[in-house]
Formats: structure tokens, C-alpha cells, sequence
């Protein structure tokens, strides 16, 4: 299956502030978030197009979500996560005594999800990830 | 129907301050002058809301009576040895005020979202200080505007149009009309573009496409003539960057480099490399001629910044370079604070202990160590015993290892909405929304205050998050009584 080693960035869309302030239960702002944009080039190498699943991995975790391409290229090499849950597991958590964990410039590998591996929902997602003890 | 007028937008931390809301039976109807965020909030902040506390019972969330919902909260807090509190940049000055008395009060942590946003600027401003001014000099002074490792137009949509570009100065024009006309022309080209593919594919022609131009190794001159313009420095290209006039796309990771760069240049030195961070050398000599020859200069930086390797020393590289400009010239920086109150929960948080956040009490004083009594290093370090959360979300914002060592402690949520984190709290207060149903104060990026207004009622019995806290805070002291602890001299203030 083809891999590309990329540099991952996460940050704020319009999309993902206009999801959040309408209500982060609300299928408008985890469909904004669970996406990866992603440069038209590598997405050829990577054999997907737009709307297939992609799994995100880095030394800190790993997740499935849907590909977009990203607009204003060219930046291969470059994918972008918006922030929310689905980035939070792959960002890195060390805070270099600043208190500030990594979310941009991280190195990650990008390849298309198999089959099996759906981008979760909202309540899938905290299930799977978050237990209340 | 009434219409509110010059209403602040509890949105982002630009807190535009000239909304209309049309308001009918307590219900807000029509938004005028907001941006997408700002109108998505104040059109559905009422979705997706309990209106009732709920307290965890055998593993679920139940409604509850408010005083159960109070008690309960201040048992968890009263006994805890190590408790976080966190949140506090989306809710008045006033609710932070009484947030830090409770933080000492219990002995526990207090931060605010900063911590996870520009901390790191506070940092390198409490090392180097900076040089800045309120966003009135920006929009009627400053004639060349750079954005760094910032997207305004996804984070700050109103930015350009009320305070930098795309607003008319005293001294300054608005530089609108000449990016619609350079907007018609790309529009115009697009589409002679497309009609010539068409008609070529309809008679069998192949047209060529125009070949790319190599990169030039120079600004252009038009960047060097006098009026308004617009810089934006990322590491990918923005709709921010399209709207400039002119984009550096510059290495992920490398801002510190070229910060240092242009530094160097400045003081007449020489670079002894063919680039800095994937920026040709020239490039960077034009930029330092650029920044050192206009009249009023600002650098708005994002956490593009903050959240890159080198992160409070990228900010302290940017500070030194203003600094440096200003030998030359007038030149400004200004952080892009995201939450409409992030601001004045460091300004809060500085007046009452001393310092801006990552606030810890449970030596008896404030102690502040970023690294250490941050919220993040402590959740991931999993010492905390309980947490209280008010109006933030930090399941959806932090690394999952620290809040999974958030969640799996006692966890109380006073905040406006269902959010990621109250799907996992043991108590969970809803609180009225501040700038919407009540009043209060934030301060504005620029550290500029400005009052927060009242344009719907609440619903019955939501409280606002100071009217909460208080109540929290006055059940912790009874139960420290009770419980013959604590000490006496805050129990009669």
C-alpha cells in the first residue's frame, strides 16, 4: 500500500470555528474536523481522491479521516488537520517545559485507510478513545 | 422585534464591537455584521444545551436540583488535594475573578487556554518585553502589515476589514478597491482560461496552458511604493495569503532561522547561505529593506509560532527583530489572541496573583512555572485528583493522554453548551452565555477592555458562570469549616 512521510500541521478553519461556536455535538462541526487536507500531488501518489479515508500516523497515535484536497497548493508534503479530536490523537503531547504540546510541525506517514477502517463519528471516536472509570 | 445595536462579539479575540442583533420573544433572529463565527454562535448557541445541572449516578448523567448540583461540586473540590482548574477564555473577567479566589481557596492549579495557545508568547514577552499598540494606531497608521504564521481570514475573519487592510485610516486608505480589482482580473483571466480549453477540446485543438513562471528571487517593486500592503508569511498557502500582496512560504519549523536572518541583514550582515528556511537569501535582503523603509510597521503572529519547534524562542526571535526595526523605524507586534477573552483571563489572572496563567496554590501562594504547573504537564504527568472545567473543552482541544487523565479524576463542567468534556463529567452546571444572556467584561486582543452586553434573557434558573462560582465558592469555605480545616483568614474575607 503506498505511503508518503509528511509534515503535519493542525490549526483553526473557518469551518471548524463556525462548527464549534454551533455546537461541538453537532454533526456540522466533527464532519469539519475529522478531514485531512491534503496536496492534489500526494494524493495521486497515494492512489486516493477526494472523500476516501486516510490513516494519519505519528510516534503519538494513529487515526482515520477523510481526504480533501488542499486548495492553495503547491505544498506536497505538507497535510493539514483542523483541530479537535481527531487531531488531538496524533498531535504530539510533549510541552519542551513550556506547557505548550506540539501541534504543528510534526512528522507523520499518511496512506489510504483499508476498508475496514471508517472515519468514526463524534460518539465513536470518545468511545473508543476516552473511558469514564 | 428590537434591534440591539453595537454589540461586542463574545467570537474571537478581535471583539468587534459593532453588531446588530435583531431580537424577538427572547430569541435572537438575525445577526448583522458578524462573520461566520460570530453568527453561528449567537444563532445557535441555544442547540445543544442542558438547561438543567446533571450529576454522574451509577455511570450516567442525571438531572439534578442546583443546589445538589453546587454541593456536590464543592465536596469534590473541598476534598481534593491537587485540583485543576482550566478554562476561563470564554467567559467575563468577572467569572475569572472569582475562579482565582477558588483557586486559592482550595489549593489547587488555575490556567486558562493560553496555556495551549500563545502561553509561549507570554513567555518571551515576560523575557524580552515587546513593543505594541491597540488596534486604532494599526488600522489609522500602519502602512505595511504582516502576518505571521496567521490565517486571519479562518481565525479572525473580521480582522482585515476593521483593523488592518481592508479598513479605512485616518492616514491610511483601505487597500478594498484594489483587491477586488486585482480579484476581477484573476477572475476574468480564470475564465478565458476555461473558454479557451473548451473550445479547443470542441475542435480538437489542444491549447497549452501557460507555462508556470519560476519563483522570482526578488519582492516585486510594487511592494516598495507607498500606500497600504499586506504581507502573510505560512508554511502553506492561506486564503489569508491570496488576499496579500505578497506571500512568503517559508519551511515548516524554520521561523526562528529566518527571524535571526533578517536580523542579521538588518545589521548589515551578510548571509553566508543561498537561503534560510526554504527563502532565498535575496528574498530575505528585499524583506529586511521592506520592514526597515516603511513608515508604521506591525507583525500580527500566530500560534503557528507558538505550537512550532523552538516555540516561545520563535516569539522571542520575532520580539528581537521589532525591536531591531525599531532603530529604523516604527514598527509594532501584536499576538492573534483566539478566544474573544483569552486576554483578559491572563489580565485577571496577573492583577490577582501575579501572573498570567499556569497558576498553582497549593503551596498556600502563587507559584508559576510553565513546564511544570501547567495543566497539560500535569494532566500528562497524571498528579491532579479532580478538575473543574468552566467554559472550555478541554477533551476536544489537548492531547488524548492528558485528557484521558483528566476524565478518568472526579470532573465538574460549568459551561454553555454539551461539549466533549461534560459528556464525561460527574457534574455538569450550565451556565447562561456571557455576552449573549448576560453582561460582563472582556479584554480584546490589543488588551483593550470592552463590556460585554446583554441582548436575550437566560432561561429560568441558568445562572451565569460568576453567579456559579460564587455559589461553589461559598459551599467549599462552609465545608472547610465543617470540617475544622482550612485557614481562618480567608474564611472571613
Amino acid at each position: 500500500m503506498p505511503s508518503l512521510k509528511v509534515t503535519l500541521l493542525t490549526g483553526r478553519t473557518l469551518r471548524q470555528g463556525q462548527g464549534k461556536e454551533y455546537g461541538k455535538l453537532s454533526e456540522r462541526y466533527w464532519k469539519s474536523v475529522a478531514v485531512c487536507e491534503i496536496d492534489p500531488d500526494d494524493m495521486k501518489k497515494l492512489g486516493i481522491t477526494e472523500g476516501n479515508s486516510v490513516k494519519i500516523g505519528t510516534d503519538h497515535g494513529l487515526v482515520v479521516v477523510r481526504a480533501i484536497k488542499s486548495l492553495r497548493g503547491p505544498h506536497a508534503g505538507r497535510v493539514f488537520v483542523p483541530y479537535g479530536p481527531w487531531a488531538n490523537v496524533i498531535v504530539n503531547p510533549k510541552t519542551h517545559g513550556t506547557g505548550m504540546p506540539s501541534f504543528k510541525g510534526i512528522q507523520a506517514t499518511i496512506e489510504p485507510a483499508p476498508s475496514c477502517e471508517k472515519v468514526l463519528t463524534m460518539p465513536e471516536l470518545l468511545e473508543r478513545h476516552f473511558k469514564k472509570e | 422585534m428590537k434591534v440591539v445595536s453595537n454589540v461586542t462579539c463574545p467570537g474571537c479575540g478581535c471583539l468587534c464591537d459593532d453588531l446588530e442583533i435583531e431580537v424577538e420573544n427572547n430569541t435572537v433572529k438575525a445577526v448583522r455584521n458578524a462573520c461566520g463565527m460570530g453568527e453561528s454562535k449567537f444563532l445557535g448557541y441555544s442547540l445543544h444545551r442542558p438547561q438543567k445541572p446533571l450529576i454522574r449516578k451509577k455511570g450516567e448523567l442525571v438531572e439534578a436540583s442546583l443546589s445538589e448540583a453546587i454541593r456536590k461540586s464543592a465536596e469534590i473540590l473541598a476534598n481534593s488535594s491537587y485540583p485543576i482548574l482550566y478554562g476561563w477564555s470564554n467567559t467575563s473577567c468577572e467569572a475569572t475573578s472569582v475562579g482565582v479566589e477558588l483557586a486559592e481557596e482550595i489549593g489547587g492549579i488555575i490556567d486558562n487556554t493560553s496555556t495551549v495557545c500563545h502561553g509561549p508568547s507570554v513567555l518571551s514577552i515576560q523575557d524580552v518585553g515587546f513593543s505594541t499598540c491597540t488596534l486604532g494606531q494599526v488600522r489609522h497608521r500602519a502602512d505595511l502589515i504582516i502576518y505571521w504564521a496567521s490565517n486571519p481570514w479562518s481565525a479572525h475573519p473580521r480582522h482585515l476589514e476593521r483593523y488592518t487592510n481592508f479598513t479605512e485610516g485616518r492616514f491610511r486608505s483601505s487597500a478594498w478597491n484594489k483587491y477586488l480589482d486585482g480579484l476581477g482580473s484573476y477572475r476574468a483571466e480564470r475564465r478565458r482560461q476555461r473558454a479557451a480549453k473548451l473550445v479547443g477540446e470542441i475542435h480538437g485543438v489542444s491549447v497549452e496552458t501557460p507555462p508556470v513562471e519560476e519563483p522570482s528571487k526578488r519582492l516585486p517593486h510594487s511592494l516598495f511604493e507607498k500606500g497600504r500592503k499586506m504581507i502573510v508569511v505560512d508554511v502553506r498557502r492561506t486564503r489569508t495569503a491570496d488576499i496579500a500582496d505578497y506571500f512568503l512560504q517559508v519551511e515548516p519549523n524554520k521561523d526562528y532561522e529566518i527571524f535571526q536572518a533578517l536580523r542579521i541583514l538588518l545589521q548589515d550582515g551578510e548571509l553566508e547561505v543561498d537561503s534560510v528556511g526554504g527563502v532565498p537569501a535575496e528574498i530575505l535582503e528585499d524583506l529586511a529593506d521592506l520592514l526597515a523603509g516603511c513608515e508604521f510597521g506591525v507583525l500580527f503572529f500566530g500560534v503557528g509560532l507558538t505550537m512550532s519547534e523552538g516555540k516561545l524562542r520563535n516569539i522571542e526571535a520575532g520580539i528581537s527583530l521589532v525591536r531591531d526595526l525599531n532603530q529604523f523605524t516604527k514598527f509594532v507586534i501584536m499576538p492573534m489572541r483566539g478566544h474573544y477573552n483569552v486576554t483578559g483571563a491572563n489580565i485577571v489572572s496577573t492583577w490577582q496573583t501575579g501572573y498570567p496563567f499556569a497558576v498553582d496554590f497549593s503551596h498556600g501562594y502563587p507559584r508559576y512555572n510553565p513546564g511544570e504547573t501547567s495543566v497539560v504537564d500535569v494532566l500528562s504527568r497524571d498528579e491532579s485528583d479532580a478538575a473543574l472545567i468552566v467554559a472550555s473543552d478541554p477533551v476536544a482541544n489537548f492531547p488524548k493522554g492528558a485528557s484521558q487523565n483528566l476524565i478518568k479524576n472526579p470532573l465538574i463542567v460549568v459551561d454553555t453548551g454539551t461539549s466533549a468534556t461534560s459528556m464525561f463529567a460527574d457534574v455538569v452546571l450550565p451556565s447562561a452565555v456571557s455576552g449573549i444572556e448576560v453582561e460582563g467584561t472582556a479584554y480584546r486582543m490589543d488588551r483593550v477592555p470592552l463590556p460585554l452586553k446583554k441582548v436575550v434573557q437566560p432561561p429560568k434558573a441558568v445562572y451565569s458562570d460568576e453567579q456559579l462560582l460564587k455559589r461553589i465558592l461559598r459551599e467549599v469555605r462552609r465545608i472547610k469549616k465543617n470540617m475544622g480545616g482550612g485557614d481562618s483568614q480567608w474564611l472571613t474575607c
